[in-house]
């Protein structure tokens, strides 16, 4: 096995949006980006591979596994948006739980990860900041030694340092190469510095999977004046947006770019440029 | 070990990383047959992604600086001085290449340039 993930055309119709033909595949060892605005099937896709909505074309592979067998829920660690804990519960309370549930869960690795980041098992999970409890239930999701980590926006409302804890707590748990991560998010620059895989979703499909360093190393915004703008031939960029003192174009292959068109300023691109001009540009 | 790399500058961080690790082989920092970090330790302790690093020992392999042995880790190999003074030879070409280029612009003769390039010489 070296796909983690494999999701195969999955297909999902509501009323008012439609999850179009969703290929998705993720490699062991790997930690994947999904990003989008919010709205673009981003959640829809995460609770389609965890089974929780149902009535879906297409095939969803874990392990080489169908996802609805029983077997492969003990190798995934989820963490979704909203809060899975009681509030009345104390931090060590989720340990008795958690062995009632998961076969493999790890009571010291559990006590071992909330000393590193600084809980305190004693308190009581109402009195923790929201970026103390998304460090919780991340570290509830890992300690019963999952595979794969799927998580849904974990880093949305947290500041920089608890945001920066979070990353490191990924980059512990990919160490072992047999895992992998899975983890929406709109929040780009946290993917910039550790994400190995870019998958983008705008409107229910797929724009663009790739690895992060194609994207980062390649792609190059031109900033450039109208008359420049007209010489370009359509085929040599992606996508373009008129501002009022000047033009965006995005390209794909910044050095190529270059040869071709002399004396432009090519900027280097940030994933949050890169969303916005492919969902507003034309 | 002191590696760093800039997340606003135009090269590539694999090449940074790359660039780095070859001149601690080159000035001796890294001697021969000493045991570079894995390349998921060095991701975690850098902030980059996985393949990031992958990629810069994977170029630092093609070039001949280090090795892989399968299963135990990357190792630092014995410099090519003759190679390593060829790449570097290549470089300071692009560079003259460069105030060639200038000097010619600005009609400045050969002559004016390779008394310039003596006397920097000297200098040093």
């Amino acid at each position: 096995m070296t796909n983690i993930l494999e999701i195969k055309n999955l297909n999902k119709k509501y009323p008012n949006f439609t999850l179009k033909d969703v290929n998705i595949t993720l490699p062991k060892g790997a930690i994947m980006g999904f990003i989008g605005e919010n709205g673009a099937g981003k959640t829809t896709t995460i609770k389609a591979i965890l089974n929780i909505i149902k009535d879906y074309e297409g095939s969803i592979k874990l392990f080489d596994k169908d996802n609805n067998d029983e077997v492969v829920k003990e190798d995934i660690g989820v963490v979704l948006d909203e809060t899975f804990f009681s509030e009345i519960l104390l931090i060590k309370d989720i340990n008795p739980i958690m062995q009632g549930i998961f076969k493999n869960w790890d009571s010291n690795l559990f006590f071992k990860y909330l000393d590193k980041f600084n809980l305190n098992k004693n308190q009581k999970i109402k009195t923790l900041s929201k970026g103390m409890k998304k460090k919780l239930e991340i570290i509830t999701a890992i300690s019963h030694h999952p595979k794969l980590l799927i998580l849904d926006e974990p880093t949305s409302g947290l500041d920089p340092v608890a945001r920066n804890d979070v990353m490191e707590l990924f980059q512990s748990f990919i160490e072992n190469e047999d895992c992998a991560i899975f983890f929406s998010t709109h929040i780009t620059t946290d993917l910039e510095h550790i994400a190995d895989y870019i998958t983008f979703i705008n409107e229910g499909k797929i724009v663009l999977s790739k690895t992060k360093d194609e994207i980062i190393d390649n792609y190059g915004i031109v900033k450039c004046k109208s008359t420049d703008f007209q010489k370009f031939f359509k085929e040599d960029y992606l996508k373009y947006r008129k501002n009022k003192y000047e033009y965006e174009v995005l390209v794909e292959n910044k050095k190529e770019f270059k040869k071709k068109y002399h004396d432009l300023v090519i900027d280097k691109i940030t994933l949050e440029d890169l969303m916005v001009l492919m969902i507003k540009g034309e | 070990m002191e590696i760093i790399i800039s997340n606003s500058s135009n090269i590539p961080i694999y090449e940074q990383i790359k660039e780095e690790v070859k001149s601690k082989i080159v000035s001796g920092e890294l001697e021969e047959g000493e045991m570079l970090p894995s390349i998921r330790s060095l991701a975690k302790d850098l902030r980059v992604s996985v393949i990031t690093t992958k990629n810069a020992y994977e170029e630092l392999e093609k070039e001949g600086y280090v090795k892989t042995i399968p299963s135990k880790g990357v190792y630092v190999n014995k410099i090519n001085w003759e190679l390593a003074k060829e790449e570097q030879l290549k470089k300071i070409e692009t560079l003259m290449e460069r105030a060639i280029n200038m000097a010619k612009i600005n009609n400045i003769s050969k002559k004016e340039l390779k008394d310039l390039i003596s006397v920097l010489y000297e200098e040093e």
